[in-house]
């Protein structure tokens, strides 16, 4: 057991862990907060893929970004003065049946299928990334820019005042 | 010894049952947020582990990257919608607003 061995097991175990809260804690800024690891967990396991480009993206976006948003979301759609926002939840075991079969089924067939082999070298991919966005992917770049502009543009629509539509 | 495809294959099916169930089983539409965000983040793992071990070549990660790029669009997107809905029905709660008029 190497040490590559013991950092990919500290955070799949740290990841799953902290997923395994987001999902069935009982109170829901708790649950947020257990995002923040799992986020960090999965951009650790991105740098053991020697993903590092991606790792950083991964902690700027998601933990910069959606989590923020995310705790914002739990503090404005909630009464202050409530310091417990609490968390119901409905049919737990109905649910559990079928999407733990599915697991199960998900995880034997990973087991024991025969996965092709073809290892990736370990270096730098910042460089060769940005080379294949404006030359192979440039068209699904383009796209995603005028999405995000779409969506920031109706984001902000949405979460205006409601009134404001008289003044214009 | 854990070096291989099969464990990030399973830790990312595992957070993605978490995912299904927290959107299965949560009545508060930022914690089914949540969920779909874990679902990305394994779909997110699955490319990269792929792009590592099978494909040998960096195809994958930029599919992780549009990921993430679509995961912040759409959680802008949603919070701005449940912040109306909090401002015109005072709940998140999926199943008290079931119903698209009042």
């Amino acid at each position: 057991m190497n040490f590559q061995d013991i950092a990919i097991l500290f955070f799949g175990l740290l990841t799953i862990l902290s997923a395994t809260f987001v999902t069935f804690s009982p109170k829901i800024l708790y649950s947020a907060f257990s995002l923040l690891f799992t986020f960090f967990g999965v951009a650790a396991l991105y740098l053991i893929l020697s993903a590092d480009f991606l790792a950083a993206t991964q902690v700027i976006v998601y933990v910069g970004g959606i989590l923020i948003l995310i705790i914002f979301g739990v503090l404005l759609t909630a009464r202050i003065t409530n310091l417990e926002i609490l968390e119901q939840t409905q049919q737990r075991f109905i649910a559990l049946l079928p999407i733990g079969s599915i697991g199960l089924g998900l995880i034997l067939l990973i087991l024991f299928t025969n996965w092709p082999i073809n290892l990736l070298p370990n270096e730098p991919t910042t460089a060769t990334i940005g080379k294949k966005l404006i030359l192979t992917y440039v068209i699904a770049f383009e796209a995603s820019s005028v999405l995000l502009i779409a969506a920031l543009i109706g984001a902000v629509r949405l979460g205006r005042e409601r009134n404001d539509e008289n003044v214009q | 010894m854990f070096n291989n495809l099969q464990v990030f294959l399973i830790i990312s099916t595992i957070l993605f049952i978490l995912g299904i169930l927290a959107i299965l089983t949560r009545k508060n539409a930022i914690s089914i947020l949540m969920g779909i965000e874990l679902i990305l983040n394994s779909a997110g793992l699955n490319f990269v582990a792929f792009s590592k071990f099978s494909s040998g070549n960096l195809n994958g990660q930029i599919f992780a990257l549009f990921i993430i790029l679509l995961a912040a669009a759409e959680a802008a997107v949603a919070l701005a919608i449940f912040l109306g809905l909090y401002r015109q029905r005072k709940t998140v709660f999926v199943d008290q607003a079931s119903e698209l008029k009042q």
